[in-house]
């Protein structure tokens, strides 16, 4: 079934749009044309967020990356809607930068920090999926790993072990960097992360924050096109809520 | 006018892992300085503050460390108030 069947939409994305956002078009390509579900670009000086399902905080610099990551975006106008928008249950997910956003905004716990080895990082890397029954990994299986860009300066994941503790414990920790075959190992975390966490989520389950771009890599045509899974994870968990 | 000037300086807390300190480090060390024994990096903001009252100065330049200018999961900051000559 082609995805443009279900162009009547099951789930409405908005894909907020901060001063020196990279990866807003990619996220919105991959919703609309990818998913066939209906996505808007929203410039960040909007102050709502209603009618949609989805909100995407996407790559970038925003602001510059000026302060520290996330720092100045996390105060932009439409922070107060997603603050919102994730009260009532709404679903936000951060990829990248937006992962950086949504920690300085306390959305998210703990915080990305300058990568081990200080390099940028831009290439792909093997992550394993620890939990497959969040909306952002239902349609992938245990341990499965996907092959998925990063591009990083700011992505090792920091935390005090009590923090650690309760997102393990509590299945938060939704990917870890990985071996091809889905080992843990230093070798493979690339930015140096506390446990190899490269994408955690909320104590409610629908806020999703991940370093690694998915939107980058959703179709074969620019690479395996494993990105797509988390998407379409999204798209199923409203499927499954409207059904 | 005379102002006052708060300088604020935020720094990584000790038990945060501090990779720039450290390629600091190694680059001062290739430079011949071995006596460094290590290097933390952090940053000193320069804030040009209106009015004389240091005390309640005090008070808002705390509030806008807490609220922007450090991170308190993994940093720490300090600052002085100055009045400018």
């Amino acid at each position: 079934m082609s995805a443009r069947e279900h162009a009547g939409g099951a789930m409405r994305a908005a894909v907020v749009v901060f001063p020196g956002s990279n990866s807003d078009h990619e996220a919105w390509h991959v919703v609309h044309n990818v998913l066939g579900q209906p996505a808007e670009l929203v410039w960040h000086k909007e102050t709502t967020l209603d009618g949609f399902d989805v909100v995407i905080l996407p790559g970038g610099f925003a602001h510059g990356d000026y302060l520290r990551a996330g720092a100045i975006a996390r105060f932009s106008p439409i922070m107060a809607a997603v603050e919102r928008h994730a009260a009532r249950g709404g679903v936000v997910l951060g990829i990248c930068n937006g992962f950086q956003v949504l920690t300085e905004a306390g959305l998210l716990p703990g915080v990305l920090m300058r990568n081990k080895d200080i390099s940028f990082i831009s290439r792909d890397a093997w992550v394993r999926v620890e939990n497959e029954t969040t909306r952002l990994t239902m349609a992938c299986r245990k341990g499965e790993v996907l092959r998925i860009p990063i591009a990083h300066g700011e992505g090792r994941y920091v935390a005090d072990s009590p923090l650690l503790d309760r997102l393990e414990k509590e299945g938060r920790i939704l990917l870890r960097y990985c071996g091809p075959r889905g080992e843990i190992d230093d070798r493979f975390n690339v930015n140096g992360s506390e446990r190899a966490i490269a994408g955690i989520m909320n104590e409610r389950g629908n806020v999703f924050g991940l370093m690694p771009h998915p939107e980058r890599d959703a179709e074969p045509i620019v690479g395996l096109g494993q990105g797509r899974q988390l998407f379409a994870s999204l798209l199923e968990s409203f499927r499954r809520a409207a059904a | 006018m005379k102002g006052m000037k708060a300088l604020v300086y935020v720094t990584l807390k000790p038990s945060v892992l501090d990779p720039q300190g450290k390629a600091v480090l190694h680059a001062l060390h290739s430079l011949g300085y071995e006596e460094v024994a290590d290097v933390r990096v952090g940053k000193m903001i320069e804030i040009a503050l209106t009015g004389k009252d240091k005390d309640s100065a005090g008070k808002r330049v705390a509030a806008m460390c807490e609220t922007l200018l450090a991170n308190t999961v993994i940093e720490a900051y300090r600052f002085e108030i100055v009045e400018e000559r």
